[in-house]
């Protein structure tokens, strides 16, 4: 039974990587580039979330909401001041901006509030256990996979059966052609990210809930694992990112079960690395033959 | 009549090196620079080293790399347990640590040259954070307390180890080699057609590259008296980085200059290290928004003083 408890323990943190991976997913497959501030969007999410439940009182469902909205517009002032004019750029250019902007929040955040860390305040919903079969599921982990799920059926409706899903579907498959087509790609883009970071501001507040630890440089390690997850599922694609993540933290869950937790950091990386060698599109992609 | 032209400078160039190495040596065993200048001129030294092997890497051959703090890893703890646990001199501990980068380089590089852009630079960057883990989690190499280690680097260990990284990383780079690994920047395929052999080159640079590394962290060790592997994180790689990207991608006097400045900046700002990397980073992006090509963009300093005629070993 122990291993099925460390199942759901997986798939519960699995989601919150998925939440985050979605942003990566989504924002490489329309602009090619790996947003490193996602982490750091993430970590503002928590921030916000924990300050909307302590100082401002409100319920968790509230503080998500207002951690989703906060981020999203903070995603889209990142991509107009910093992304935006780098648009036709090399490529080495805007990865090194985004790891600027990256260090900026981290370090801007620090030099803000200081660099300690906060409790997130538990108990913020009553939940209880439950138990199945012999095992005992927290009501915890099953609040961050119904939000996680809520929002990615969410993300998949907005993706498939709104305007803007469709303009977003466009432009990733050939910016130009969708400009031609008259397709606003700015707005598209915007909207990328404030969607994207939206998702990663909603997984902050859950992953405070869950962890109840939160510090400004807290965004690095679960961003650069959200992007092995979307590395794993095939980057740019969104139901690959939502199974990477549910797939690296069952792997994580597995590898803490098995007595390495301390080299549990270690296997999303040597995940990252095998999967690069030996199917480098992901799970979910296609390889796609490189043309002169 | 250029070839003697080019073996004047190059020897003029060495002279002077070897001029501007004794004096300091005067000042520094005379006791006229006081300690704070020789540990900034350390640390210069260091990086210097640290950012003309990854040029090699990331200018000349083009492989976006982001893990080199890894191979700064592997070799400061191969030469401090060659040193610290088997009692070998200094010059063995620069060796190991050198060889056991280069080596990482080759298990590292061989499997994941094959990737291309964005994703080899995912690649390494996972690479240096497992090298990080694994020390973490080895009690022989004292895990996340980390491991002390008797100074050691000299400064004539240290300019020596500086200009043979310079002199060998120019001569590679105007070598066939060289000319090589800079066709597969511009056109992997193209470079193909013509018959060269890619995987090769890549891998050899960046083994070559992962070397000095290793010799920059056998200097580190022995010039800091305790590595732990948090100094080994992936804001080093960023750090190396940028001395690069900032210089001028493909300009090896711009990374030299980039990683004198960067070098004196950090340690001024040492004091408030928040505002440190807030200034760290708006520079990195406000640079890339005005001048993404880099302080001296593909060109080298020489090229300045030689009025009318086309930059070398770039474009």
């Amino acid at each position: 039974m122990e291993i099925i408890q460390q199942l759901v323990n997986g798939i519960s943190l699995g989601s919150i990587y998925a939440l985050i991976a979605l942003g990566y997913t989504m924002v490489y497959g329309i602009v090619k580039l790996i947003n490193f501030a996602h982490g750091d969007v993430f970590m503002v999410g928590a921030f916000v979330g924990f300050y909307s439940i302590t100082i401002l009182h409100l319920g968790f469902f509230l503080a998500l909401i207002i951690s989703m909205v906060v981020c999203a517009l903070f995603g889209v002032l990142v991509e107009r001041i910093a992304y935006k004019p780098l648009r036709n750029a090399t490529r080495i250019a805007a990865l090194i901006t985004a790891i600027g902007v990256s260090l900026f929040i981290e370090y801007g955040t620090i030099y803000v509030r200081g660099a300690q860390p906060e409790a997130y305040p538990s108990n913020l919903v009553p939940l209880k256990s439950f138990e199945v079969f012999g095992v005992t599921i927290s009501g915890q982990s099953i609040l961050i996979l119904g939000t996680s799920l809520v929002l990615m059926v969410l993300l998949q409706f907005i993706v498939h059966k709104t305007k803007i899903g469709k303009a977003m579907r466009a432009v990733s498959h050939d910016m130009d052609a969708a400009r031609l087509m008259g397709i606003n790609v700015n707005n598209t883009i915007s909207a990328t990210f404030a969607i994207g970071s939206a998702l990663a501001g909603a997984a902050g507040v859950i992953f405070g809930m869950y962890y109840t630890k939160i510090e400004p440089l807290m965004g690095i390690i679960p961003g650069l694992k959200a992007f092995v997850a979307a590395v794993l599922g095939g980057i740019g694609i969104i139901p690959g990112a939502m199974a990477g993540g549910l797939v690296l933290g069952v792997i994580e869950a597995l590898v803490s079960a098995a007595g390495y937790s301390l080299w549990r950091d270690g296997v999303a990386f040597v995940v990252l690395i095998l999967i690069l060698i030996f199917r480098p599109a992901g799970l979910f992609g296609k390889n796609v033959r490189e043309k002169v | 009549m250029n070839i003697l032209k080019q073996a004047k400078f190059f020897w003029t160039s060495i002279v002077l090196a070897v001029v501007f190495s004794i004096v300091m040596q005067f000042l520094i065993a005379g006791g006229t620079l006081n300690q704070f200048y020789v540990n900034t001129l350390f640390f210069i030294g260091i990086n210097i080293i640290l950012a003309v092997s990854l040029h090699l890497i990331i200018g000349i051959t083009g492989q976006f790399s982001i893990g080199h703090a890894g191979f700064l890893a592997v070799g400061a703890y191969a030469s401090a347990i060659m040193t610290m646990k088997l009692g070998m001199p200094f010059p063995v501990g620069l060796l190991a640590g050198g060889i056991a980068a280069a080596v990482a380089g080759l298990i590292i590089g061989i499997p994941t040259l094959r990737l291309r852009g964005d994703y080899l630079a995912i690649a390494t960057l996972g690479f240096g954070e497992i090298v990080r883990i694994v020390f973490l989690n080895i009690d022989y190499v004292g895990g996340a307390s980390g491991m002390t280690v008797t100074h050691l680097t000299t400064w004539p260990w240290l300019i020596g180890c500086v200009l043979l990284t310079i002199i060998v990383i120019v001569n590679f780079t105007n070598s066939t080699h060289g000319r090589a690994c800079i066709s597969i920047r511009e056109n992997e395929i193209a470079a193909d057609a013509m018959g060269i052999n890619t995987t090769y080159y890549k891998v050899a640079a960046f083994a070559l590259g992962a070397f000095f590394a290793g010799v920059a962290g056998a200097l580190y060790a022995h010039n800091f008296y305790i590595i732990q592997p948090s100094n080994f994180g992936f804001l080093k790689s960023f750090d190396i980085l940028i001395f690069v990207v900032l210089g001028g991608l493909g300009s090896m006097s711009g990374a030299v200059i980039a990683a004198i400045l960067l070098t004196i900046i950090s340690t001024y700002l040492q004091s408030y290290p928040e505002l440190r990397m807030v200034i760290y980073s708006l520079v990195l992006v406000v640079m890339m928004l005005y001048r993404p090509q880099g302080l001296l963009g593909t060109k080298e300093i020489t090229s300045f003083f030689k009025v009318g005629k086309s930059a070398k070993g770039g474009v």
